[in-house]
């Protein structure tokens, strides 16, 4: 034991002299960790937000009874249940907009509640007197209470509007409270959308409520988990592309470390220390580095977490209307994980310096041996690559759906990176055949022999720019197409909606007055389940407005008359697409009063919309759905005239609105939720580039060190330090824009996946694809500048060598 | 008296308040909620249902039972209601009632409860004088005909169930005085009165299995506003069915200073009742059992020297412990001595 931490103290002093090579280990291995865990947090954050949503009321593992119809159903349906002996409580879920953002509301009956619901425990702190009698009490967690700004008096919000006050444990963006508050609140009286299921009675369910509820298991995957599953693939994917980004610049100094320390462990061994013990150290070692830079790389992560958290609370609260906690909570099991990973990833960097140090001979000690043997290695990296990018095919052919989609992206990225080595070698053999000046040649034989250094940093660095393209591609389609369809989409001049129905109805013959308004259209909506994914139904007359601007992907004849005769349906992508239905097929629609069946006449894109979506005439809606709001309409108004009318129904009707806005706002609005959706896309991809940019410094850097026994020779041959610092500068600018041009193809290729593939299976629209040159000009300027500054400072400080120091490269050699 | 029913009406509130005194709120003072006054005369039908106003009431029900071989069972029925405002009740959710419902079935090695709870108004809950009917849940106590003399009682627990038919040829019986029943020397008092003549009949589940049972059941409907003294933390409370058709209820509050409240009530077998003074009463504990929740008597010696009562009372299952929110023992008991015979024992505060 003792001989090993000597052999430990031996090996440990290594770094005190090469500073350099330690930092880039530790900052690879603590970026790789960090970008890694940070992206965990997140994602464990967001989904812990939707259990905690999902299970608000009841806990996670506790049955549900829904409308089988989706939506809401009638209070009497419980009472019938609870006499027929089943153990099941109320709840009332709904929305209300204030200050611009929507406050869930959540109506539960605590006297029902089963003891083990997690908020059973309310009771406790709330007094129960208080919670169910008039004016009732609202419990929201302390930054919901801030956000809403719900502090103190709320008199202002309405009459049903109860004092307010804070209860730690309530899920985000939600206000907790009786149940039958909540329906008054909610306007919905004596209607409920869950009951929490303790026991069920002897009898079963539809013998006591008919077919009108359905039973939903613990252990289903809650909505939003489902919606944004894709959302949370895609940061995973990127955590998992630093990471190995990261792993590229650990690797690469594990590699150099053990060249350089060839010399100590021969010097090792020969005194005596066993191969066993020697390894023993190393890992002794290898575990130090790794507690080190793997508990950096979780600070790191963590505060990384912390910073990108507001930005993906608000992506997912638009995007899916997912309330995420902006409080990150820091569970064991994180650290754990991300520790787990530090370790995998530099044992992964390490173990074959491991394996050789034990099977070293213990006379061979050839510097750079194992970058000559690296050219040995080069071929089977290009056989290795290929078959990742063809296992990786395989997988997409034989396995489909977004994960097969990403894995597809993956290993094209991962073959394409191992092949870039094996090219450029070819590419440089090939420029060293024509080349006739002796400096030129010694310039590509030597760009050869530096090429293995270097390798790892240029695939991470491909890496990140095929990302950079291919992302920045897929997202730049995105927003041309998503602002065209919205220009197409958004064309009546304002939108409205009243509080309720009767103010609706106030509102509309206030219109039908103003000689200015040339229609009032109707856009009510309810939401039902559809093969049990939320969907919602629309209400709408085909007015020339739609048959005339509403974008379809594809129509039957005479798609809107159709429509008006009630029996049809235009249905968005998504739906079409997730339960594969073409134009001329049936849907069945639940509906309040029955089953709707309507022939679908029109597939529309809903760009952005996780949830499927449907439209329907709006009398066959009122018939249909007689219990749902209908108070959203739209109104066509000259242009001119907008201002005006949207002053006037302001002042006149102001307290019938529940919200008004013109084209611009609405438009507005959307767009800064598109931008707002890939802010955090664009930050992980500025992340991997970053991350690249440090591999390939580190790499150069540390080369640089090594250089001199080359660089040398042919400074003593007559060629200035300052013109070969040139040349080195060359050959990294060219190294960088050839794996920029290598980049290109597989960046294309990922954004085709990404827009082929996975957005159609992870959100269910195709986007027309898109290229976009000034896009790759901009990377591959990219590539020229960080290999420009990550060859800049060992270029100068090559330059500068006084020939002292160029000189004692020969002394050593004597 | 049924001091046991306001504990349990207590329960209702105890996950929810802290109750700043030792019976969660029974003890408390009810402004606002109507008081309990004497002289007043009950009306029936009227009186079976439910009375808006007062802040407790219950309907009590306890019936010892056996089956063919003659072992002993017990069952309880008992519906709380408790008004969380004074006033009257409001509509739906709003109604501000609180009901509470308690059922258990005793063997000499079983005791199995349940408990449940609902909100007035919204029909879950709620008792009608005429027809009457008690119910919250799948439990209901119904008149068959008009008034309570005949009843179909049904509750269903946990591995348990009853349905049971009962008749009475008797007419109500008025604790206390004309149905005021005093409950502390410091004035608390509720209004009291029992239908103790029941004949049963019907069948229990036990842990699946059906048992055919027949036997003798005493329901108490009793309703306040504040039925309890502050000082007050517990009771003993004897309903006992005597030879001969008469009927005995003793009761026993136990004051914190010491200073126990003693009464009862001495019922001829043709139904009348007679007031007994607490010097004429004898109640004392003379055995203890513990039991994972509390140690208490299961051994009782009561007396009444007036008619020569002299008896001991043995538990049919001393484990007779009613786990609910708020806990307290209720079950079946066996008594010889001078007199012998069967009836229930309720012991809350232990």
């Amino acid at each position: 034991m003792k001989q090993a931490f000597w052999t430990l103290f031996a090996l440990l002093a290594h770094w005190r002299r090469h500073r350099l090579n330690l930092a880039a280990l530790l900052a690879g291995l603590s970026i790789a960790t960090a970008l890694w865990s940070g992206v965990q947090a997140l994602n464990a954050n967001a989904r812990k937000s939707y259990a905690d949503a999902a299970a608000a009321v009841n806990g996670a593992d506790t049955r549900a009874l829904v409308s089988r119809q989706g939506g809401l159903f009638p209070q009497s349906d419980y009472v019938r249940l609870r006499r027929a002996g089943w153990k099941v409580s109320p709840v009332l879920e709904g929305t209300i907009r204030l200050k611009d953002k929507t406050l869930r509301i959540i109506g539960i009956e605590p006297l029902t509640l089963p003891r083990g619901a997690r908020l059973s425990g309310l009771g406790e702190k709330i007094g129960l007197e208080k919670f169910i009698t008039s004016p009732g009490a609202g419990f929201a967690a302390p930054e919901t209470l801030d956000t809403f700004g719900l502090r103190g008096a709320v008199a202002s919000l309405g009459q049903a509007f109860p004092p307010v006050e804070v209860l730690s444990q309530a899920p985000p963006d939600a206000l907790i409270m009786d149940v039958g508050l909540a329906q008054k609140l909610l306007d919905r009286h004596d209607q409920l959308s869950r009951l929490i299921v303790e026991s069920e009675g002897e009898a079963p369910l539809s013998d006591v409520v008919g077919q009108t509820l359905r039973l939903v298991e613990p252990n289903q995957d809650s909505d939003l988990a489902r919606l944004t599953d894709s959302f949370h693939l895609n940061l995973t994917a990127f955590a998992l592309l630093s990471f190995l980004v990261g792993l590229f610049i650990v690797h690469a100094s594990f590699g150099l470390a053990f060249e350089q320390r060839l010399t100590i462990i021969r010097t090792v061994r020969a005194v005596g220390v066993s191969a066993r013990t020697l390894v023993a150290a190393m890992c002794m070692e290898l575990f130090a580095l790794t507690l080190l830079a793997g508990g950096g790389g979780l600070l790191l992560g963590y505060w990384m977490a912390q910073a990108l958290l507001p930005n993906v609370a608000a992506s997912l609260d638009s995007l899916y209307g997912a309330a995420v906690s902006t409080r990150l909570s820091l569970e064991p099991g994180w650290i754990l994980s991300g520790m787990l990973m530090a370790f995998a990833g530099a044992i992964s960097s390490a173990w074959s310096g491991l394996i050789r140090a034990f099977r070293l001979p213990i006379l061979r000690t050839q510097p750079q041996a194992w970058r000559e043997a690296h050219r040995h290695y080069l071929r089977r990296q290009g056989l290795l690559g290929a078959t990742v990018f063809a296992a990786a095919l395989a997988f997409w052919f034989f396995g489909g759906g977004y994960t097969a989609g990403f894995a597809l992206i993956g290993g094209a990225s991962l073959g394409v990176a191992l092949i870039l080595p094996v090219a450029m070698d070819s590419a440089l053999r090939l420029g060293g055949r024509f080349a006739n000046r002796p400096l030129t040649q010694w310039f590509w034989a030597d760009s050869r022999q530096q090429l293995p250094g270097l390798s790892l940093a240029l695939m991470s660095l491909l890496l990140a720019l095929a990302a950079n393209i291919g992302v920045g591609g897929m997202v730049e389609g995105f927003r041309l197409t998503f602002t065209q369809w919205l220009n197409e989409r958004l064309i009546a001049e304002v939108y409205f909606e009243a509080k309720d129905d009767l103010a609706a109805r106030r509102i509309e013959q206030w219109l039908g007055r103003r000689a200015e308004v040339e229609a009032i259209l109707p856009t009510w909506r309810t939401k039902t389940e559809i093969g049990h994914w939320p969907a919602e139904v629309f209400g709408l007359r085909a007015h020339p407005t739609y048959r005339e601007h509403f974008p379809l992907l594809s129509q039957s004849e005479e798609a809107w008359d159709r429509l008006t005769r009630g029996d049809a349906a235009l249905i968005s992508e998504q739906l079409a697409r997730r339960l594969k239905l073409g134009l001329g097929d049936a849907i069945e629609i639940p509906a309040q009063d029955a089953t709707l069946r309507a022939i679908v006449v029109g597939i529309y894109p809903d760009y952005g919309n996780p949830i499927g979506q449907l439209r329907v005439d709006a009398d066959a809606f009122k018939r249909h759905w007689p219990l749902a709001p209908r108070t959203n309409y739209s109104i066509r108004v000259a242009p001119r005239k907008t201002e005006a009318l949207i002053r006037d129904l302001q002042e006149e009707m102001g307290p019938s609105l529940a919200r008004l806005a013109n084209r611009a706002y609405v438009k507005e609005l959307s767009l800064s939720i598109f931008e707002r959706t890939f802010a955090v896309t664009g930050a992980l991809n500025t992340l991997t580039l970053i991350v690249a940019a440090i591999a390939l410094f580190f790499s150069l850097l540390t080369l640089n060190e090594m250089r001199l026994m080359q660089l040398a020779p042919v400074w003593a041959l007559g060629v200035s330090s300052p013109r070969l610092a040139v040349v080195e500068l060359v050959r990294t600018l060219i190294f960088a824009a050839t794996t920029a041009l290598w980049a290109l193809p597989l960046g294309l290729f990922m954004s085709w996946c990404l827009v082929a593939i996975v957005n159609v299976e992870a959100f269910g629209w195709r986007l027309p694809f898109h290229v976009f040159p000034g896009q790759w000009a901009q990377a591959f300027v990219i590539a020229l500048l960080v290999a420009l500054a990550a060859a800049l400072v060992p270029a100068i400080r090559l330059a500068r060598k006084t020939p002292a120091e160029l000189l004692r490269v020969f002394a050593n050699e004597g | 008296m049924k001091a046991r029913a306001l504990a349990a009406a207590l329960v209702c509130l105890v996950p929810f308040s802290v109750a700043a005194d030792s019976f969660g709120g029974l003890g408390k003072e009810a402004p606002g909620f109507a008081p309990v006054v004497p002289g007043v005369e009950f009306t029936f039908p009227r009186d079976f249902g439910a009375h808006p106003g007062f802040r407790t009431e219950w309907w009590y029900l306890t019936a010892n039972l056996r089956d063919g071989s003659g072992a002993s069972y017990g069952a309880q029925w008992t519906l709380f209601r408790q008004a969380l405002k004074p006033g009257p009740e409001g509509g739906g959710w709003d109604n501000g009632v609180v009901f509470m419902g308690h059922a258990a079935v005793t063997s000499a090695t079983e005791h199995l409860f349940a408990e449940t709870l609902a909100r007035g108004g919204i029909g879950q809950a709620g008792v009608s004088g005429e027809p009457f009917e008690a119910f919250i849940d799948n439990w209901s106590m119904k008149a068959r005909g008009n008034g309570i003399a005949r009843l179909s009682l049904g509750a269903v627990g946990r591995e348990f169930s009853y349905k049971l038919e009962l008749t009475s040829d008797k007419g109500p019986v008025l604790q206390g005085d004309k149905g005021y029943s005093l409950k502390s020397e410091s004035g608390q008092a509720s209004y009291y009165f029992s239908e103790p003549f029941y004949t049963v009949k019907g069948e229990i589940v036990l842990r699946g299995k059906a048992v055919a049972v027949s036997g003798r059941a005493w329901m108490d409907r009793e309703w306040s506003s504040q039925p309890l003294a502050s000082d007050q933390k517990g009771w003993d409370w004897f309903s006992l069915h005597l030879p001969a058709g008469e009927k005995l209820m003793l009761f026993r509050l136990r004051g914190l200073s010491g200073r126990d409240f003693i009464g009862g009530t001495w019922i001829s077998a043709d139904g009348a009742p007679q007031r007994l003074q607490a010097g004429d009463i004898s109640i004392e504990p003379l055995k203890e059992t513990k039991l994972s929740a509390a140690t208490l008597p299961s051994e009782w010696r009561l007396a009444v020297k007036s008619h020569g009562l002299d008896i001991i009372t043995k538990p049919v299952n001393p484990a007779s412990w009613m786990g609910t929110r708020f806990s307290y023992w209720e079950g079946p008991i066996a008594f010889a001595g001078s007199h012998e015979g069967e009836g229930y024992l309720e012991m809350t505060g232990y």
